[in-house]
């Protein structure tokens, strides 16, 4: 008789059933296959040849694929198997959920049958899961155990490794628990499958969970119970669950051909790869190459100065980087004393504290730190800590030290471990700063956590790479999908050196093209630093000279350059009277020790989650505060702040005296409310309506709404439209007023003036995905609102019910309108008063340049506010762009929002009073059109370009680090002026 | 209402290279290759207004890289395509670069896909700075860098969307059964030859003869019993037709032993004519071109009804949809005011194949595709909502996307399929 194999291949391991006849199982196996997957299929099987002479076969797994079909051998699409093997196994289930290695899956058993799979844009996988306990710096099972502990959950991005990264560095640099982070990462997979997959329809019932991670960690399983309300009866979490698609494979095989075993395994053997896969050429074409390669960068060294000998005074730099900590000691005459550069495994006060102690044993009483500063995230953090005399933001200590190296330097570009940063210099300044976008930053520590997936050091791992003959191409785009590029890879057969090779090159267009968005290598410059702990990878280097086809200098301290940059500004910033730093003393540091816990700021709605380091001598250090107050300071005076300003009008506009004689209307505040508030708001109050608004914009309030959110990469401000809907539907009002607006007003700068797809239809989408919708209580007339006559007719037909007399109705559209101008005059008014007030006040003036959402404190996060912490005053598109000239640009102007962006920048860029800083939020396609063309309106008059990515992410930790860029450029700039 | 501003504008415009009208028969023009099944017909149209004209064949992973090069990462994958091709094509020194142009086409509408063209100038300036960017639109845009048109070359163009369409249909309808491989090729071939001459020349309006050709040509190849498995494919216009676009998924579909069905290029036409009627109707949006399109929407139905007649009267096919049919099941799932990108013509066609037995679908958009937010994911539960049966798999195309990625999406749907044909006893 012939058993039933099956063979499930993940994207990282390979299990195996064997079913007899009737189905039961007789042996199942599981291993990771470190991308061998030939090979570990074969030695899996090899296990199970005793068993029977012959038998039925059938294969599944995203990877098993191309193994299937050259090997010849049945294939079952793993969803289909994972189905047939539910309905044998558990008839009673409702639904199951499947997070396998870098797939998440969703069947609805009962109740319409339907299965579903991640997209190719989502994290929440195992692969996520892995690459967040490389950061936590523990193993997978240990964050499991660690979760468990958990006090407190940290709002955390999933839908990407690359977003979850930032939200997480930030959280450990500030000394957040460990624990309640790796809740916070199990919670995030949950909100990804729920929102990412179940897309509108809930997870209820008895709900089945399998693949591996599901069956290993009982903290993701714990986040699972808890967000679904499942019950221990409703939640069954199968003991076979890893080898439950296997399972399902083997059931399938009952239909394939009986075969010899021997003839199985051996056309496993045969299935050789394909040609599938583009291969570039190899980085050196010989082993002399190598060597005159490596030779060339031998030049670019620093001295060194014995410590233990040493006698005089010295300067430190340190800088405490997204993964790693870096100190530098040097002479007067820059020479280096001690470097050090190891990862912060998320403690990096501890990590400095310790250096400074060994330090002081080693200087003795014979050398003395004059001055020492401090850049990179945790830069607050650590000055405060050990009482360091300066702070700089990270691009200005880069850069200080690429002059070092090249005086006649003209472009920087640092690879740090998840930051990269190019500056483009001229005369001796910073003239333009690029820094990767959430979406884009395949970095350096890409390769560090894909070298641990193979189960290596990233050092040997890379060094692979160098003499790789078939370099893979593996694509230049955002980690998650490098993942796919690299399972297709290895699913053709490349070697680990042509991967090793492909994703040094990846990281290199990654950064030339998409980050530096150059468009061919001569736009770099011809004296290029290269800098950053990535570079000191040999092949990354390498690949870099071949793309740009230049010959570039990397310092030896390559990844110890802000660290450099910083000891250099504090060399040059110590007064000339102060003999000694500040920094914490060596009788200090035997007792210093401190220790962290976290509140939400009740100081306003932003609810702030603060954290507090207490140290040893009592002092404290707050930070994730968007505000003075979160930090327990009065504010003293009146921020000069339009977006606050705008938001709090709004809030203001319903009255709840006015109208209510026919019933109740719900403005969801959101998307194109932002703009058409006090239209609306004035036409139903005219025509006797009561006007309830949505709540407040905040996670919780998107959370509400996740379950019915149809396209996860969909922008933030829509994807919470969902939330503000819930939330009106939830406050009984009689109906809600959202319309569909093709055309926008139209303001005679543009050659059309739509709005954005997105804008214009979103209510279709809500409709078609909120089953509490329908057509009594969501109203959505289609409008043009430049043309009276269509407006009234068609706000008379979807108000029917109403008997509106027409007559009304233009009267209070009239009155709507002239609302919406006096409301758009005062703005414009106050966005006077502001610059006349900054004037005055000396503070300098940023165009936060959105849109008219972009004035939800929620979807910016609070960075007016930060701006405004940072000295500046804070205008709006909206209220300067009339100042500005009618433009013509390169591009289609057909949206009227994005007219205002070009004419703000038109204003910013002939005003020397005036920044502008783009929010675009994430997902945003038509602000891959604005944000090239805003830049290139003003760098033409030589301005500052700054563009800040928004997503439901909340890190002002990397805003923070882009505005201080700007404004340090900017100061620099305004100095070389004057010394001109 | 704001009143128009008389102030100084300011001009941020980059020089490009005109198009010399006058010498236009000295360049040559590439056309990308986005509709494999029309492009080729409408070019023979256009030499008759002195256009020289090339549809580029060109593929593989040097096409993307060179777009990746030039187009922003959240910038739609068509638009990627497009411009890798043009540069690897301007790059294999098979060009006099000084005679060559390259075409695209603008639709004029609210999505971003009308900014190819700009898009495609700013990487001609970096790369070839002498190559001119001509526009194929009929929306007054970019005046003086469009082709010209006499009203006869028009329907000339109208005629060949017909002929391309009712080839195509023929194709995917006999292709899967064919008992000699490359027979429907062969036919392929020789259709859009002989009515290609026939745009270029004459007897173009003869559409019952010609009609009555393709459909005997295709009918006369021997093929096999049985029914396979129906797939649609509705989307984003280039990647609903263009196999660089959607990784080759009719060839996917039938190696996969289904019958492809796409919906007809003319449908998409008459969305755009249809909106503009609409916008008249809805916010009384009316110029002086409003009754032109009136005009036009009636001839263009008057045609369609031929054909549909000669497929009907020939028995073999299963004929193309009336468009008014399409409008009314739009309406049964969003309104007709969606009319950004695709629009409501996405969910229209998803409705109208479900209805008619083709109950499996590939809505095939570009990664982050705006208009699809809405009109593709956003629409399917209400799709499926009518047609329970219905059976759609969204899938996203993007440079980085996998191809191992898609076709498993592609084979849980196909699955789907299989287990409800078997459910129903039809033999797969």
């Amino acid at each position: 008789m012939a058993k039933l194999l099956g063979i499930d291949v993940g994207s990282t391991t390979v299990k195996t059933c064997v079913l007899d006849e009737d189905f039961s199982v007789l042996h199942t196996s599981y291993v990771r296959h470190f991308s061998r997957v030939r090979e570990c299929v074969l030695e899996e099987i090899e296990k199970v040849r005793t068993m029977s002479e012959t038998y039925r076969v059938a294969i599944t797994g995203s990877a098993g694929l191309g193994l299937a079909e050259r090997g010849k051998i049945p294939f079952v699409q793993e969803v289909q198997a994972a189905y047939a093997a539910i309905r044998k196994r558990y008839p009673d289930a409702d639904a199951a959920v499947e997070l396998g290695g870098e797939d998440a899956k969703i069947i609805f058993l009962t109740g319409g049958t339907e299965q579903r799979m991640n997209g190719s844009c989502a994290g929440g996988t195992g692969a996520f899961i892995d690459q967040m306990a490389t950061l936590l710096d523990c193993t997978v099972d240990e964050m499991d155990k660690l979760s468990l502990s958990a006090e407190r959950i940290y709002p955390i991005a999933s839908r990407c490794g690359v977003f979850a990264k930032s939200d997480i560095q930030p959280l450990l640099n500030q000394g957040a628990k460990k624990s309640d982070i790796a809740a916070s990462i199990f919670r995030a997979v949950v909100d990804q499958t729920v929102s990412g997959l179940a897309q509108g329809r809930r997870i209820k019932g008895t709900v089945l969970f399998l693949g591996g991670p599901l069956y290993f960690l009982q903290g993701l399983r714990k986040a699972f119970r808890e967000t679904l309300s499942l019950d221990e009866d409703h939640a069954i979490f199968p003991d076979d669950a890893p080898c439950f698609m296997a399972y399902g494979a083997a059931m399938s095989a009952i239909t394939s051909r009986e075969e010899k075993f021997e003839d199985i395994a051996a056309r496993i053997a045969a299935a050789r790869d394909g040609s599938a896969i583009t291969v570039g050429k190899p980085l050196f074409a010989s082993k002399q190459e190598y060597s005159d390669f490596i030779e060339r960068h031998r030049r670019s060294d620093l001295a060194f100065e014995n410590i233990f000998r040493y006698e005089g005074e010295a300067y430190l730099g340190v800088d405490s980087g997204s993964t790693t900590t870096k100190l530098m000691l040097i002479t007067p005459d820059d020479k280096i004393l001690y470097s050090h550069y190891q990862t912060n495994n998320g403690q990096p006060l501890e990590i400095v504290a310790n250096k400074l102690r060994e330090l002081y044993s080693l200087m003795g009483e014979r050398i003395v730190i004059r001055g020492a500063c401090v850049t990179g995230y945790g830069e607050d953090m650590l000055r405060a800590a050990l009482k360091l005399d300066f702070g700089i933001v990270e691009t200005m200590a880069h850069f200080k030290a690429a002059l070092h190296f090249n005086p006649d330097v003209d472009f920087i570009i640092d690879i740090g471990g998840q930051d990269i940063k190019c500056f483009k210099v001229k005369n001796r300044a910073i003239d333009s700063i690029m820094l990767n976008e959430a979406c884009s930053s395949g970095c350096g520590s890409f390769i560090q956590t894909f070298a641990k997936a193979m189960g290596m050091e990233i050092e040997p791992f890379s060094r692979l790479g160098l003499f790789a003959q078939h370099p893979v191409e593996l694509g230049s785009r955002c980690t998650v999908f490098m993942n796919s590029s690299v399972k297709q890879a290895q699913k053709e057969g490349a070697s680990i050196e042509d991967i090793s090779a492909g994703l040094s090159s990846s990281i290199v267009k990654n950064a030339i093209y998409k980050v530096i968005r150059a468009r061919t290598p001569e736009e770099l410059g011809e004296h290029i630093v290269v800098q950053g702990g990535t570079f000191l990878n040999d092949a990354v280097l390498r690949s870099f000279e071949l793309e740009t086809g230049k010959n570039v200098v990397r310092p030896a301290i390559a990844g110890l350059m802000g660290a450099f940059g910083a000891a250099l500004y504090a060399k040059e910033n110590t007064k000339k009277d102060v003999l000694i730093s500040s920094i914490i003393t060596e009788a200090e540091l035997k007792t210093f020790s401190y220790s962290s816990r976290s509140v939400n700021c009740k100081g306003c709605t932003s609810h702030c989650s603060v954290n507090i380091l207490t140290f040893s001598d009592g002092r404290r250090y707050l930070s994730g505060n968007k505000c003075e107050r979160g930090a327990g300071m009065k504010v003293t005076e009146d921020p000069l702040d339009l977006y606050r300003y705008k938001y709090r009008e709004l809030l203001a506009l319903p009255d709840p005296a006015r109208g209510g004689g026919r019933g109740t209307v719900g403005l969801p505040l959101q998307l194109v409310m932002y703009e058409q508030l006090p239209l609306w708001t004035e036409f139903f109050e005219t025509c006797g309506f009561r006007v309830v608004l949505s709540e407040k914009s905040s996670r919780e309030l998107y959370f509400k709404g996740q379950h019915t959110v149809a396209s996860d990469t969909a922008c933030y401000p829509a994807k919470l439209m969902h939330g503000h809907i819930e939330s009106l539907l939830d406050a009984n009002v009689d109906f809600i007023f959202y319309p569909c607006e093709s055309y926008n007003l139209d303001e005679h700068d543009s050659v059309n003036h739509y709005n954005c797809p997105v804008v214009a239809y979103y209510p279709e989408l809500l409709k078609a995905n909120n089953e509490r919708l329908n057509d009594g209580n969501l109203v959505m007339p289609y409008l043009d609102p430049n043309d009276e006559k269509s407006t009234v007719r068609n706000l008379g037909r979807a108000l029917k019910r109403y008997k509106l007399p027409a007559a009304l109705i233009r009267k209070a559209y009239r009155a709507g309108l002239a609302r919406m101008e006096a409301f758009h005059a005062a703005v414009v008014e106050e966005g006077k008063r502001v610059m006349a007030e900054a004037k005055a006040r000396g503070r300098h003036c940023v165009v936060l340049a959105g849109r008219p959402y972009h004035a939800d404190p929620e979807i910016n996060h609070g960075i007016d506010k930060l701006l405004c912490s940072l000295g500046l005053a804070v205008l709006s598109e909206d209220a300067v762009f009339e100042e500005g000239r009618q433009v013509k640009v390169n591009v289609l102007n057909q949206w009227t929002y994005h007219a205002r962006l070009y004419r703000a920048a038109e204003l910013c860029a002939r005003r020397e009073d005036l920044d502008l800083v783009q929010l675009v939020s994430f997902g945003c396609g038509i602000d891959a059109i604005t944000t090239d063309e805003v830049r290139a309106i003003l760098e033409r008059s030589g301005k500052l370009y700054t563009q800040i990515k928004i997503d439901e992410i909340n890190n002002l930790g990397v805003v923070k680090i882009r505005l201080r860029s700007l404004l340090a450029a900017i100061e620099e700039q305004k100095r070389m002026r004057e010394d001109v | 209402m704001k009143q128009r501003e008389e102030a100084p504008v300011a001009d941020f415009t980059e020089q490009y290279p005109r198009f010399p009208q006058d010498k236009r028969g000295e360049y040559l023009i590439l056309v990308p290759d986005m509709l494999p099944w029309h492009f080729g017909l409408l070019t023979s149209v256009l030499k008759r207004e002195g256009y020289r004209m090339e549809v580029l064949k060109n593929e593989g992973r040097a096409v993307i890289d060179e777009g990746l090069k030039h187009v922003h990462n959240d910038t739609c994958f068509p638009a990627l395509c497009v411009i890798g091709q043009y540069l690897d094509a301007l790059k294999s020194g098979k060009y006099d670069l000084d005679r060559t142009a390259v075409l695209i086409t603008q639709t004029g509408g609210g999505c971003r896909a009308s900014n190819y063209l700009s898009l495609i100038r700013k990487a001609m300036k970096a790369e070839f700075p002498q190559v001119p960017v001509l526009s194929l639109n009929f929306s007054g845009l970019e005046r003086g860098n469009g082709l010209k048109m006499k009203l006869s070359t028009l329907l000339r163009l109208a005629y060949a969307i017909f002929y391309g369409d009712l080839i195509m249909t023929c194709f995917n309808q006999t292709k899967p059964y064919e008992l000699q491989r490359g027979a429907c090729e062969a036919v392929r071939d020789d259709c859009l030859a002989e009515i290609g001459e026939a745009l270029a020349g004459k007897g173009y309006r003869k559409l019952k003869r010609n009609a009555d050709r393709i459909l005997g040509a295709f009918a006369a190849i021997p093929v096999s019993g049985g029914k396979k498995i129906k797939v649609g494919i509705v989307g984003e216009i280039y990647v609903k037709y263009s196999p660089l676009g959607n990784s080759h998924l009719e060839d996917f579909l039938l190696s996969e032993g289904c019958e492809p069905v796409v919906p007809a290029l003319m449908d998409f036409i008459l969305y755009c004519v249809a909106n503009n009627l609409n916008d008249a109707e809805f916010y009384g949006k009316r110029n002086a071109a409003t009754p032109l399109f009136g005009v036009a929407y009636r001839f263009l139905l008057h045609l369609q009804k031929k054909v549909i007649r000669r497929m009907e009267a020939q028995g073999r096919y299963e004929p193309l949809h009336g468009f008014k049919l399409l409008r009314a099941r739009a309406d049964e799932v969003l309104s007709q005011g969606v009319k950004m990108g695709e629009g409501w013509l996405i969910p229209a066609e998803m409705a109208l194949l479900a209805e008619t037995g083709t109950e499996n679908i590939v809505c095939a958009q570009p990664f982050g595709c705006l208009p699809n937010h809405i009109v593709g994911k956003g629409a399917m539960r209400t799709v499926k909502t009518l047609y329970p049966n219905a059976n759609i798999v969204p899938v996203d195309y993007d440079p980085s996307a996998t191809r191992v990625n898609q076709e498993n999406r592609i084979k849980l749907m196909l699955a789907n399929a299989r287990e409800r044909a078997e459910a129903q006893d039809v033999p797969v």
